[in-house]
């Protein structure tokens, strides 16, 4: 499989297709439809070659795979690319999200509709860079990249607040970013390479720092897990540092939101699990109970803050930074259950957020407006949406037969192994999550229809149909059957952790010896 | 008799580019005099070919090392890289001038001679190897700059422009000769290989110290880091803007090389002394253009700003006081001065009708108006802020990890720090070409400046084809410092 790369390929497809949409000439209704055409076709077909990923991908191996390696500056700066367990479905996740995105745009977007799809394009290539990187700096060359359409996305194609919306988002990452580049040029510093395979076997010191009269205890491990916690923190995003979602959630099109929760919100857990955990070991035993803490409040108090939205946006964006602290806990515990569980998490979030984007991505190229009051009875004439939308709703609030539920409940059970405590609080966010998730339909869907611009309102097109029934199938059919995610994931997890549980062991019994 | 001329010619070899800008430079003097100032585009292409006549000739030569004037002139590959970098930044400097020039009814052909005459200066302040040398090159630079500054003699803000620079100016060589007199007196030398090894002999005495610190004084003004910047906004936006496109690279380059050569060549001994001197200058050039570009409404001033924080990256780099910090160094003025010279073909294609503009709302929705030129500027600003993976995203990476390297972790703290401030400012300029109501558009762009823009916007985009190469290139320079 190695003969032709295919993951440079899925990788760049998406680029490829970007200058195709570039060199379209013109800007009458035939060009915006052809952009629109080809941007389709290329995300479609890059999601048909990345199945060919996950046919040729090997469970049993726990290692990198499908790897490619060129020298570009010696041993600074390599372009190594390689997926395993953890990152190969991100990879899928970003390719089968893309399409819908595209298709979600197919209308809402009449403005500058070349541009629009180059940026979303270049933004795909660059996220599915991300998970396949295996070099440090290619993987932050990548991270980093994205802000870039990301960026544009929000600020000329977004709501009212775009401006705002779009600095608070690109400078918000940016900060926490750029604490990683620092440790990242620390690791090539101490370590001499920036080779992510190199890097998980290499035992970054834990001998205290003496620093301008302070102590840093656990020392250059401690310094280097704070700095890309900062940055995945950020990206997550965990409370308190959650503030730029909800903003640039609402201000972004359908589309743009759709992205950001299925796709980028993804690269934090995915950096917790490649870096910080297996890099880091030491550092982020010791420092998973402020995980928990900030996970557990994330959980119960973004849930109250999305009860009393009055945006339906802006209630599904603090929806999810709640799901993402079920994620954050999972993975932090360090067990089985709690790694696989946020994996599953994220991956069905990804799908889930995404559905429930779409559907009120449906109601506003509708009516314009995303208040709740604006809304109210639509199910009478809106029958099939209100079906669509219930089964999101239920796989939101986590109902078994959801791919919602196995998510949380792998993490809820990781969690008791670790801490019972840090279970028993974040339970709550799963009454909780019941509570705002069926009120928000209630309200929508439900009740008579009596606002005077509802009457009209016509039920999904075919186009809508397409688009939701593929995640539809997805939600329930992992909810019922998880066993193709679990079994993809389970052989790196397990390497994982056991790598994970001899670094704390040698670390244990370094200072036992020092002590005695 | 032919053999002793050839090998004349043959000793003096290495100061031809120097001589044929200044002989050029006569040579224009004499053809605009006779010329009357027609034949305005003649003598504009004769200036550029000089410019590029001189670069061609530099990289012919090799890559070795000759010594002249007992010393105080060296060619090294170091000293050739940056001569290079400086002649093209001139060349295109002059290219970029020629329309705005023509259409604002400034172009007079003194003004190529001069800036001959600025790049020839340049030229001797890389090459010095002498306190003499260095004083020579920088007032040959200076005075010429003085001139140009003060050129557009029907308004006022050129000219407190170029007072305000020449009085700063000789202030700061005023500090630059007290010091190298200093240095003089405690040393005994004034050859930078001389008073290195009396200082390794003699260990670092006060006095050196002292001279160092007044030397660095009169060095630091010319690259325009903090505390030493003031004049720099004012100049910049009242000099006509092709000569602050000049300004914002060539003299720089040149600057930083000479800063790199005095410290390295002359004062290796005491790297501790000098090193808290640039690592303050650095920590407070990178703060106030970060923050203090935030409230400008003037492009050119914002522009000055933003080459204050780059000067404090490019000084984090030096601060090092490695081999691979000087590389840094060099890759970062390189990059510095494609996204600069980029920046500038848009500032100088922000015309209408009634004339120039250069305030940043005039950008108001340029993605609408000329989408490559809003592109373009777009991807130098994000450049400028050090987003990957565009060139300036290396520039930092590379001079912060000489840092890091060197154990000066808070310096680069505080610097990525600064670079996200900056960042804000560098995305306001995008908001206002694509997030905002479309203004008037710009006359069409004329053909130099675009082919500018597109090639440093090239340059930007695709750096990472060409970083390999680059970073050996700059590699090999900061080398041959280093024997």
């Amino acid at each position: 499989m190695n003969s032709w790369s295919i993951l440079s390929v899925v990788t760049f497809l998406p680029l490829l297709g970007a200058l195709i949409i570039f060199v379209i000439p013109g800007n009458d209704q035939t060009a915006k439809n052809n952009a629109r055409m080809a941007a389709l076709f290329t995300t479609i077909f890059t999601f048909f070659v990345s199945l060919l990923i996950w046919f040729y991908f090997d469970n049993a191996n726990p290692g990198f795979q499908f790897v490619e390696k060129y020298e570009w500056l010696g041993e600074n700066f390599s372009y190594h690319m390689g997926v395993d367990g953890i990152s190969m479905l991100f990879v899928i996740l970003t390719t089968f999200v893309m399409p819908l995105s595209i298709l979600a745009s197919w209308d809402s977007i009449q403005d500058r509709v070349k541009e629009y799809m180059i940026a979303f394009l270049v933004l795909e290539s660059l996220m599915i860079g991300v998970f396949c990187s295996l070099d440090l700096l290619l993987f932050y060359v990548f991270f980093e990249a994205g802000l870039i359409p990301m960026f544009l996305i929000i600020g000329v194609w977004g709501g009212k607040r775009r401006v705002y919306a779009s600095f608070k988002f690109f400078l918000y990452t940016l900060l926490g970013s750029v604490l990683m580049l620092l440790a990242i040029m620390a690791m090539y510093n101490v370590s001499g390479t920036t080779d992510i395979t190199r890097l998980l076997t290499y035992n970054f010191s834990t001998t205290p720092i003496h620093f301008w009269g302070l102590t840093i205890e656990g020392g250059l491990q401690t310094v280097l897990w704070w700095a890309f916690f900062a940055s995945f923190a950020v990206k997550m995003p965990m409370w308190p540092v959650h503030t730029w979602l909800p903003d640039a959630h609402v201000e972004a099109p359908t589309a743009g939101s759709v992205i950001l929760a299925a796709i980028l919100l993804k690269m934090g857990g995915y950096g917790f699990l490649r870096f910080s955990i297996p890099m880091f070991p030491v550092a982020s035993d010791t420092f998973a109970i402020v995980v928990f803490v900030l996970s557990c409040i994330a959980i119960v108090y973004t849930s109250l803050v999305a009860l009393v939205q009055e945006d339906i946006k802006k209630l599904i964006a603090y929806s999810s930074i709640a799901h993402m602290g079920f994620v954050t806990m999972g993975i932090f515990t360090a067990t089985a259950q709690g790694i696989q569980g946020g994996i599953f998490q994220m991956l069905s979030h990804g799908i889930i957020s995404a559905a429930l984007f779409l559907c009120i991505g449906v109601v506003y190229d509708r009516m314009h407006t995303r208040e709740i009051s604006a809304y109210g009875g639509l199910v009478n004439r809106m029958p099939l949406y209100a079906v669509f939308f219930m089964v999101f709703t239920m796989a939101n609030v986590g109902l078994p037969g959801t791919s919602g539920f196995v998510g949380e409940f792998l993490t809820l059970v990781g969690a008791y192994k670790a801490n019972s405590w840090v279970a028993f609080v974040a339970t709550f966010g799963v009454i909780l999550s019941a509570a705002y998730a069926l009120w928000l339909y209630r309200r929508v869907i439900f009740g008579k229809l009596e606002k005077a611009s509802l009457k009209n309102i016509v039920d999904l097109n075919t186009r809508e149909i397409a688009i939701l029934t593929p995640l539809v199938v997805l939600t329930i059919l992992l909810g019922v059957w998880p066993a193709p995610i679990i079994d993809v994931t389970a052989a790196s997890v397990d390497q994982l952790l056991n790598n994970y549980k001899d670094a704390i062991k040698a670390a244990h019994d370094a200072a036992q010896l020092a002590s005695n | 008799m032919p053999t002793s001329t050839a090998s004349f010619l043959g000793a003096y070899n290495s100061v031809l580019p120097e001589v044929i800008l200044v002989i050029g430079a006569m040579a224009l003097l004499m053809a605009g005099a006779f010329l009357k100032g027609k034949n305005m585009l003649f003598i504009s292409l004769a200036a550029f070919s000089i410019l590029i006549l001189a670069a061609v000739v530099l990289y012919m030569q090799g890559n070795g090392t000759t010594a002249l004037f007992g010393g105080s002139f060296i060619l090294d590959p170091f000293a050739r890289l940056m001569k290079i970098v400086t002649l093209i930044a001139a060349a295109l400097a002059v290219m970029m001038s020629y329309d705005f020039m023509s259409r604002a009814n400034l172009w007079k052909y003194e003004f190529l001679v001069l800036i001959l005459l600025a790049t020839a200066g340049m030229m001797v302040m890389i090459s010095a190897n002498d306190l003499m040398a260095l004083y020579l090159g920088i007032e040959l630079q200076s005075l010429a700059l003085y001139v140009i500054a003060a050129f557009n003699v029907n308004s006022e803000r050129s000219s407190e422009a170029g007072l305000k620079y020449f009085v700063l100016g000789a202030l700061s060589s005023g500090m630059l000769l007290y010091g190298a007199s200093l240095i003089y007196g405690f040393t005994g030398a004034t050859g930078f290989a001389e008073i290195a090894s009396s200082i390794k002999t003699a260990g670092p005495s006060l006095g050196v110290v002292f001279g160092l610190a007044f030397l660095l004084v009169g060095l630091v003004f010319k690259i325009s880091a903090v505390p030493f910047h003031m004049w720099t906004p004012d100049v910049y936006e009242g000099s006509p803007t092709p000569v602050t496109t000049f300004f914002s690279a060539a003299p720089k380059i040149a600057a930083m090389a000479m800063i790199i050569r005095v410290l390295y060549g002359a004062f290796p001994g005491i790297t501790p002394q000098w090193q808290q001197i640039i690592v303050f200058v650095s920590i407070a050039s990178m703060v106030l253009g970060a923050f203090a570009a935030i409230g400008q409404t003037n492009i050119k001033r914002l522009m000055a700003y933003s080459s204050i924080g780059h000067m404090g990256f490019a000084l984090v780099g030096l601060a090092a006081g490695t081999q691979i910090g000087v590389q840094s160094v060099v890759i970062y003025m390189i990059i510095y001065a494609i996204m600069t010279l980029g920046t500038f073909a848009c500032i100088l294609a922000m015309r209408r009708e009634e004339g120039p503009v250069e305030n940043i709302n005039d950008l108001a929705g340029l993605a609408k108006n000329d989408l490559t030129m809003a592109f373009l500027l777009s991807m130098l600003m994000f450049s400028l802020a050090g987003i990957p993976p565009l060139a300036g995203f290396f520039g930092k990476y590379y001079v912060l990890l000489a840092a890091i390297k060197a154990d000066l972790v808070p310096l680069a703290i505080i610097g990525v720090l600064a670079s996200v401030v900056g960042a804000y400012y560098y995305l306001r300029i995008i908001k206002i070409m694509f997030f905002d109501e479309a203004a008037e558009a710009f006359v069409p762009m004329h053909a130099t400046l675009r082919s500018v823009l597109v090639a440093s916007g090239l340059l930007v985009i695709g750096f990472l084809a060409y970083l390999g190469p680059l970073e050996a290139i700059a590699g090999a320079a900061s080398k041959s410092l280093f024997n």
